[in-house]
């Protein structure tokens, strides 16, 4: 169904002629931020109003949208993004990781490999990964413009010195294709060694900042770290409560007032196909019970 | 009441060439094609189905990337090959850009593979600070295959891709490298024959 009123994917043309074009610079300049003249969208900044421009001046009729937040395709941002594009582009979407051929996410990376046929769309909060360090945008540019970083390893390393090692767990910097430094949205570092050479294309969306970036299919993406301090990603002692996975990034979920907790796979798409493949987890019921009582 | 008198051929009114049959939707798919093609360099990609006639010189494909990318935020840099009043007339009426009078202000330049050879240096490569004011350059072919053979690297491509467009010689590849040597300030290029394209982000590098 959709709505009558709008254009095509709720954006006019002229929007979608100047995103489409920052979109071709960013591709080209893997990892640097190109600003656009972003639009007020009818979402609140916070809520992927970045995203969805970037989805909007991507997505085409044939196009089959999936959103996930936090991995999770039935939270609230996830449906209201989905209803959305169905109602102003009459896209089909799905849930399915590799039925989609547009995904746009909050905070995770599919744990199903994705392929040539997909883009990746990330709602990005703060593109700038060394705002922290550095709160002037015309010096923050000037330090990408020469490549000057060491702010950025001072700021690994001082977590080093003070912690024994490095506990940024989310949006992780990396260095894109050898050149540029860059945020990856807040994905948890799990995630990270993913985006390495990944057949798809990932385009970032920052709304409130107004930036678009990219990472080309098949370009290097590598982690900051140290030679004595190597990185690394997130482990848990035990599998997905549900499924039994132990390759998937795991949430934690309080289940009761007596401090009772279960670790879930934050994928939700990858939780269930794994239970109706017959994969058991030690607290779940059997796939074909859960189904029948909905 | 008059008669109205009946036109002459000769003084119909000369009409634009037409644009996209659906020009919400057939820009969206030119521009997918467009991104497929500068994520994947080298790739060609068939842009049949999107416009099949174009004014003058340029190719249907050159005329459906002028109508998803152009308007009156990008000034547009015509090479001698392609600058005749029908394409004037398309884009100012389809697009709106201004026609740029030096290369050096263009967002876009339309031209053929010798005059991008030749003028290569005149376009804006960027800042250091603004990488991505560059110009794009659409550059003309007569062939994306059969001409002098290349392999490229660099994001985009697993390995290495083979190139063959028509007009492509060492100098061009020469030019090309010593501009984009400076990366990140650099130009980008999408490679054109009659219905097909190829993206040459300014990222590649010739291997051969």
């Amino acid at each position: 169904m959709s709505e009558t009123g709008y254009n095509f994917a709720y954006l006019d043309e002229q929007t979608k002629r100047m995103i489409r074009r920052a979109i071709l610079k960013a591709v080209a300049i893997p990892g640097y931020q190109v600003p656009f003249a972003g639009r007020e969208m009818p979402l609140p900044y916070g809520w992927g109003t970045g995203g969805i421009q970037v989805t909007a001046a991507v997505i085409g009729a044939d196009d089959t949208l999936k959103v996930i937040d936090q991995g999770a395709d039935d939270t609230t941002n996830a449906v209201s993004i989905r209803r959305f594009f169905q109602k102003t582009a009459g896209v089909d979407t799905t849930t399915e990781t590799a039925a989609a051929s547009l995904i746009q996410t909050r905070h995770r990376i599919p744990e199903e490999p994705l392929t040539e046929a997909q883009i990746l769309v990330y709602q990005v909060p703060i593109p700038e990964p060394l705002r922290w360090m550095e709160a002037r945008e015309s010096e923050t540019r000037k330090m990408h413009a020469l490549t000057e970083y060491g702010v950025m390893h001072v700021r690994l390393y001082e977590d080093i010195a003070h912690l024994g090692r490095i506990v940024k767990s989310y949006d992780y910097p990396v260095r894109v294709n050898g050149r540029y430094i860059m945020a990856p949205s807040p994905i948890p570092k799990f995630d990270n060694p993913k985006m390495d050479h990944m057949p798809a294309l990932q385009l970032f969306g920052a709304g409130r900042e107004k930036r678009i970036y990219a990472v080309p299919p098949y370009t290097s993406v590598v982690s900051l770290d140290f030679e004595d301090h190597p990185f690394e990603v997130q482990t848990w002692s035990d599998g997905c409560a549900l499924c039994g996975a132990t390759d998937s990034y795991l949430d934690e979920v309080v289940i009761d007032d007596k401090g009772g907790r279960m670790m879930v796979c934050s994928d939700t798409d990858y939780c269930e196909k794994r239970r109706a493949a017959g994969h058991l987890g030690p607290m779940s019921a059997p796939y074909a019970e859960t189904e029948a009582a909905r | 009441m008059m008669p109205f008198p009946s036109p002459t051929a000769a003084l119909a009114p000369h009409l634009p060439s037409p644009g996209f049959a659906d020009p919400v939707r057939d820009a969206q798919r030119c521009f997918r094609k467009v991104l497929a093609a500068i994520s994947y360099p080298g790739r060609l990609q068939d842009m049949r189905g999107l416009l099949s006639i174009a004014p003058g010189p340029l190719h249907p494909a050159a005329a459906a990337l002028c109508l998803a990318l152009f308007d009156l935020d990008t000034p547009v840099w015509l090479g001698r090959s392609v600058d005749t009043p029908d394409v004037r007339q398309f884009l100012s009426f389809h697009c709106g850009c201004p026609v740029a009078a030096q290369p050096g202000e263009a967002a876009f330049a339309v031209l053929s593979a010798e005059e991008a050879t030749a003028l290569m240096e005149a376009f804006h490569v960027g800042t250091p600070e603004y990488p991505d004011r560059a110009a794009t350059l659409l550059i003309q072919t007569s062939a994306l295959a059969g001409g002098p053979a290349a392999e490229i690297a660099g994001p985009g491509i697993p390995g290495s891709q083979a190139i063959e467009a028509a007009g492509l010689t060492p100098e061009f590849w020469a030019r090309r490298g010593a501009i984009n040597a400076l990366f990140p300030t650099g130009l980008d290029m999408i490679l054109i024959d009659a219905q097909r394209i190829a993206g040459l982000p300014r990222t590649v590098r010739i291997e051969r």
